[in-house]
C-alpha cells in the first residue's frame, strides 16, 4: 500500500512501488487528465508537480512520491477560478489536438511559481522537455507571459486582404 | 490503387465551383425522421439532418467531421449557423454518430481498403464530380483538408440555409403573412409589419415537416456575420482543466489493459510464442496471440508492459528480413535508371516534346532529390478500449473515419456491421494515422480473445515502428534552360504515386513538361501522412526551380515571377510573400532566405524561411506564410493551422527520418525520432488573402512548402545545396 497526497488529498493505493506515478494517477485514482506520450521523460505530456516542481510522471516510481504532494492538472485550478496560466492558455486559443497541454500547462505553471517573469531564453529553457506535435510553441510562449503579467497582449488574426 | 481510393475521392470531387453543386448537401427528401432517433433527445426537434433546436431556442449543428485539433468542429458551426442567422451564443455542435445516415457504409470502406467491394448499383450514382462531392459529405473522413472546402460549403451551409428557409416558411404559416415580409436575426423570425418577433423554436417543429430546399439562398461574404471571423473554439476549455476526452480516457466496468508487439518485420507472422514466464507476472489476466502480433492482458497498462518484455515470441522469416533503408534507396536508383533507359514509365504530365529538347539540347540540368520514410508520431499513442460479447462489439477510440472504423472492425470479427457500435473520441493528434483502423481491430480481437472489455494501449515504441508511413521516395529531374534563362523543358521522373494526383505538377510556364513515374514496392506500409504526396513533391520541384534560377543567375523570387504571368492568384501570393519577407532587404553574413510557392487542397501558400548558419548549426530564424485559401472562415483558425503545418513540415525536415535494418524500423521513441522543441522554433508570420476564388483546405497546405524554402534559405545562406532530408544527415560544415 502507497498513501499519496494527491491534490491536497490523501489517498491510499494497493500497487507496486516501482509502478510509475503515471499510471497510478490515471488508473488507480481515475484521474485521466495527466497524459502517456512517451514513457521515458521525453515528451513531458505526464508533467505533474511533486512537492512544486514538474515530473515526468511516467518515470517516477510511485514509491517517490510517499508522502510528498502532487498536483495534477486536476488540482491546478482554485475552485472555479482557472489557474492564470490556464485562462492564457484559453486567451490565445492554444491547444489544438490539447493532448499535450496538461503537461505543457503544467511545466509552464511550475516555471512561474519560481520565476514570476521568464526571459524567453528561460521559457525555452522550462519549456523545451515538452513536445507539441500540432507545433503551438508560438502561442505557448505568448500565453505563457500573459500569464506572467496579468496584461492580455493577444490579438487574434484579423488583418484580411480581400484579394 | 483500386477505382475508388482516397485519391478519388479527394481528388476529384471539389471541382465543381459555387453554385453549380448548392443543394447536393441535403439528399432528396426529409431524412430527418428517421435521423432523430439518433441526435435528438425530449425536447429536441431535428429540423434536418445538420440540425436540431430545442425548446429553449438552442441550436445544435451535427457535424460530420472528428476533432483533432484543427478545429473544424468549431469552424462547421460558424458556418451552419451564419447561413441560419443564428445566436452565436446559444450554439453548440454535436459529432455526428457513426451510422449510415451520417455518411455512406462503402463509400467510407472506399476511402480505406486498398481495393474495396463497392456494390455494383452504386457505381453510376457516383459518376460525375457533383455526386462525387454528395458522397463525401456523407462519408465520415476526416482527412484531405475537406472539412471546410467540402463539408463546410457543399453541407453544413446549405444545410443552415435551408433550416432558415424551412423555420420561415413555417412562420409564414403560422401567422398567415407573405414569406417575402419575413426576415432573421439572432435565431429569432420577425415580421416588422406586424411587430412579431418570435424564436425559432416555436417553429421547429412545423418546418421539420417539410422537405429541405436543395438549392437554398446563400449568403454573399458581405452578408457573412459569424464565418470570416475569429470565435474562440468550443473544444478549448476542456483541454486546459484535463477533463477534455481522448480515447486514451476511456473506461467501462471490469475493463483491463493490454500493450501489444506487432512482428517487428513488417509482413512476418507469429509461429509460436513462449509466454510462460509472462503469465506469471503480477497482474497479469491473459496473453493473447494474433496472427502477427502477441499481446499481453493485465490489471493495469504497467503490469502488461513488464509482462510483455518476458514474451518470447519466434516470428516467421520473410523475403525482407535482411531489408534496409540503404537498400531501398537503391532499389529506387537501379529501378528509375532501368526507366530511364528502357524509356518505360507512367505518365503523369505531358506538356510539348521534353524528350525532343532534352535530346536536342547542350547543356542539360541534372538533380536527384531524395526524402526518407516519415512516422506521424501523433501525441496520443495509437490504443483503443473494445469490448466483445455474444451480442456484438462495442468500440470507444479516436478515428478520422469512425464510420470505416465500424466496418473495418466488423469485417475482421466477421460480425455485421449493426452489430458493431462505434464511440468517437477526440484525438491527441491525427495527422492521417488515425485513418487506419489497425489499432481498433487489434483491442477489438484481444478482447474477444480474452472475454474482458479491453484497453489496447501502444507503447510509443510501437507506435514508431508500426505507423503507415509517409514514403520514401527519390525524384529526378532533367531541364534545359532558353537563352533567356527560361526553362525550356522540365523533365521530372519518380518513385510511387499516392495523392492528390496533382502533387508533382508545377504551375510555372514551361513549354515543354514530362512527369511521370515508376512504382519500386517496399514492404513497409503507406499511410497518407500531413499533405501526403505534396510533402515530397513541394520539396523536389520547389528545390529544383530554386537550382535553376541559381543556374540562370536570377534571383529565385523574380524568376518564379516571370514564370506566372498568367496566374494572377498565384502570383499576388508570391508577391505578397516576399513583400512581407523584406525579400529585397539584405540580411546579413551568414544569414539567407528561401522561397517556396505551393498550391495544395484548394490554397495556395507561399513561405519565405529565413536562416541563420553558424559552422553545421541551423538556427530557423523566421518563417513568413501568405495563404489564399478563397475565404478564411476562422482566420485564427486559419493562422493556427499554418502555424501547425510549418512545425510539422519543419520538424520533418529538420529531423525526422524512418530508418529501416534488418527489414525492421530503428527508431523508437522521441530521442530516436526526434520532434521540433520550443527552443528550435522560428517567429512564424502569417498574412491572409481572402480571394473569394473557391474555398480551399487549411491542415495540410501550410506544410508542403516549409522543406524548400528551409533548404533554399541554406543555399542562399551558404551556397550548400541540401538534396536529401532531414538535415540532421549532414554535417553542412564538411559539406562542399
Amino acid at each position: 500500500m502507497v498513501t499519496l497526497q494527491v491534490n491536497g488529498k490523501t489517498m491510499e493505493v494497493d500497487v507496486s512501488p516501482d509502478t510509475p506515478l503515471l499510471w497510478v494517477i490515471r488508473e488507480n485514482l481515475e484521474m485521466t487528465g495527466t497524459k502517456f506520450g512517451c514513457g521515458i521523460a521525453q515528451c513531458g505530456a505526464c508533467t505533474v508537480h511533486l512537492d512544486g516542481s514538474p515530473v515526468r510522471s511516467c518515470s517516477l516510481p510511485v514509491s517517490v512520491a510517499q508522502g510528498r504532494s502532487v498536483t495534477t492538472i486536476e488540482g491546478l485550478a482554485d475552485g472555479d477560478t482557472l489557474h492564470p496560466v490556464q485562462q492564457a492558455w484559453i486567451d490565445h486559443q492554444v491547444p489544438q489536438c490539447g493532448y499535450c497541454q496538461s503537461g505543457q500547462i503544467m511545466s509552464a505553471a511550475a516555471l512561474l511559481a519560481r520565476n514570476a517573469n521568464p526571459s524567453d531564453a528561460e521559457i525555452d529553457g522550462a519549456m523545451s522537455g515538452n513536445i507539441c506535435r500540432c507545433g503551438m510553441y508560438s502561442r505557448i510562449k505568448d500565453a505563457i507571459k500573459t500569464a506572467a503579467s496579468g496584461v492580455q497582449v493577444f490579438e487574434p488574426a484579423q488583418e484580411v486582404q480581400n484579394g | 490503387m483500386g477505382k475508388w481510393t482516397r485519391r478519388g475521392f479527394i481528388g476529384a470531387g471539389l471541382l465543381g465551383g459555387g453554385a453549380l453543386v448548392v443543394g447536393v448537401a441535403i439528399r432528396p427528401g426529409q431524412r430527418a425522421p428517421e435521423l432523430a432517433p439518433f441526435v435528438a433527445d425530449g425536447d429536441e426537434t431535428l429540423v434536418n439532418a445538420f440540425v436540431k433546436i430545442d425548446a429553449n431556442n438552442h441550436i445544435t449543428a451535427i457535424v460530420a467531421h472528428s476533432e483533432m485539433g484543427q478545429g473544424a468542429q468549431t469552424a462547421l458551426t460558424q458556418m451552419l449557423a451564419d447561413e441560419m442567422d443564428a445566436d452565436w451564443d446559444n450554439v453548440s455542435f454535436m459529432e455526428a454518430p457513426a451510422e449510415d445516415g451520417y455518411a455512406n457504409g462503402p463509400m467510407a470502406r472506399g476511402f480505406i481498403l486498398p481495393d474495396p467491394q463497392i456494390p455494383k448499383v452504386l457505381i453510376p450514382t457516383l459518376d460525375g464530380a457533383l455526386q462525387k462531392v454528395s458522397e463525401m459529405i456523407h462519408l465520415q473522413i476526416t482527412g484531405g483538408s475537406t472539412s471546410i472546402r467540402a463539408t463546410g460549403v457543399f453541407g453544413m451551409r446549405v444545410a443552415g440555409a435551408a433550416a432558415r428557409e424551412m423555420l420561415m416558411t413555417a412562420a409564414a404559416e403560422t401567422w398567415q403573412v407573405p414569406l417575402a415580409e419575413l426576415t432573421t436575426e439572432n435565431s429569432h423570425i420577425l415580421h416588422a409589419a406586424s411587430n412579431k418577433r418570435a424564436p425559432y423554436a416555436e417553429f421547429a417543429e412545423q418546418a421539420a415537416s417539410y422537405t429541405p430546399p436543395n438549392d437554398p439562398t446563400l449568403k454573399t461574404p458581405d452578408q457573412f456575420k459569424i464565418m470570416g471571423t475569429s470565435r474562440p473554439r468550443r473544444d478549448i476549455p476542456a483541454k486546459v482543466d484535463g477533463t477534455a476526452q481522448f480515447g486514451m480516457d476511456a473506461s467501462v466496468e471490469g475493463m483491463k489493459y493490454a500493450t501489444i508487439m506487432a512482428a517487428p518485420v513488417f509482413g512476418a507472422t507469429l509461429e509460436s510464442v513462449d509466454d510462460s514466464a509472462a503469465r506469471a507476472m503480477p497482474g497479469v489476466v491473459d496473453v493473447v496471440t494474433l496472427d502477427d502480433a502477441v499481446a499481453v492482458v493485465a490489471d493495469g497498462y504497467w503490469q502488461a508492459k513488464q509482462a510483455l518484455a518476458k514474451v518470447k515470441p519466434t516470428w516467421s522469416r520473410t523475403d525482407n528480413d535482411l531489408q534496409s533503408t540503404q537498400g531501398i534507396f537503391e532499389q529506387f536508383d537501379r529501378d528509375l535508371r532501368a526507366a530511364r533507359d528502357s524509356g518505360e514509365s507512367n505518365d503523369d504530365l505531358s506538356i510539348g516534346d521534353a524528350d525532343a529538347v532534352i535530346a536536342g539540347a547542350g547543356n542539360v540540368i541534372e538533380r536527384s532529390y531524395r526524402v526518407p520514410y516519415l512516422a506521424h508520431s501523433c501525441m496520443e499513442p495509437m490504443n483503443a478500449l473494445a469490448h466483445v460479447t455474444d451480442q456484438g462489439c462495442e468500440i470507444w477510440t479516436g478515428s478520422q473515419n469512425p464510420l470505416g472504423f465500424r466496418y473495418s472492425v466488423a469485417d475482421a470479427l466477421e460480425i455485421d456491421a449493426e452489430q458493431v457500435t462505434f464511440h468517437n473520441f477526440q484525438m491527441g493528434g491525427g495527422f492521417g494515422r488515425r485513418a487506419t483502423p489497425d489499432y481498433a481491430i487489434q483491442a477489438a480481437k484481444i478482447s474477444r480473445a480474452s472475454g474482458h472489455p479491453v484497453k489496447l494501449i501502444w507503447s510509443r515504441e510501437e507506435d514508431v515502428r508500426h505507423d503507415h508511413y509517409r514514403p520514401a521516395f527519390t525524384s529526378t529531374f532533367r531541364a534545359v534552360l532558353a537563352d533567356n534563362g527560361k526553362p525550356e523543358a522540365w523533365d521530372n521522373l519518380y518513385v510511387d504515386k499516392h495523392e492528390p494526383a496533382e502533387a508533382p505538377h508545377i504551375p510555372y510556364a514551361v513549354p515543354h513538361q514530362k512527369v511521370h513515374y515508376i512504382d519500386s514496392k517496399t514492404h513497409v506500409p503507406f499511410g497518407p501522412w500531413r499533405s501526403v504526396d505534396h510533402s515530397q513533391h513541394g520539396f523536389f520541384t520547389e528545390s529544383f526551380i530554386d537550382e535553376l534560377a541559381y543556374e540562370a543567375g536570377q534571383d529565385p523570387y523574380q524568376y518564379r515571377r516571370s514564370l506566372l504571368s498568367d496566374q494572377p492568384r498565384l502570383l499576388k501570393v508570391l508577391d505578397e510573400t516576399a513583400a512581407k519577407a523584406d525579400w529585397d532587404t539584405p540580411l546579413g553574413p551568414n544569414r539567407g532566405r528561401g522561397i517556396s510557392l505551393q498550391q495544395s487542397f484548394g490554397s495556395i501558400v507561399g513561405e519565405v524561411v529565413e536562416v541563420t548558419v553558424d559552422g553545421s548549426d541551423v538556427s530557423v530564424d523566421r518563417v513568413v506564410v501568405v495563404v489564399d485559401a478563397g475565404y478564411a472562415v476562422s482566420p485564427d483558425g486559419m493562422v493556427a493551422q499554418m502555424e501547425s503545418g510549418v512545425v510539422y513540415g519543419l520538424s520533418a525536415a529538420l529531423h525526422g527520418e524512418i530508418n529501416i535494418e534488418q527489414g525492421q524500423v530503428v527508431e523508437g521513441n522521441f530521442d530516436t525520432y526526434s520532434a521540433l522543441r520550443m527552443n528550435e522554433m522560428p517567429v512564424i508570420e502569417t498574412h491572409i488573402i481572402n480571394s473569394l476564388e473557391a474555398w480551399g483546405g487549411a491542415g495540410e497546405p501550410g506544410t508542403p512548402g516549409i522543406a524548400p524554402a528551409l533548404t533554399n534559405a541554406i543555399f542562399a545562406a551558404t551556397g550548400k545545396r541540401i538534396r536529401e532530408l532531414p538535415l540532421s544527415r549532414f554535417e553542412l560544415d564538411s559539406l562542399a
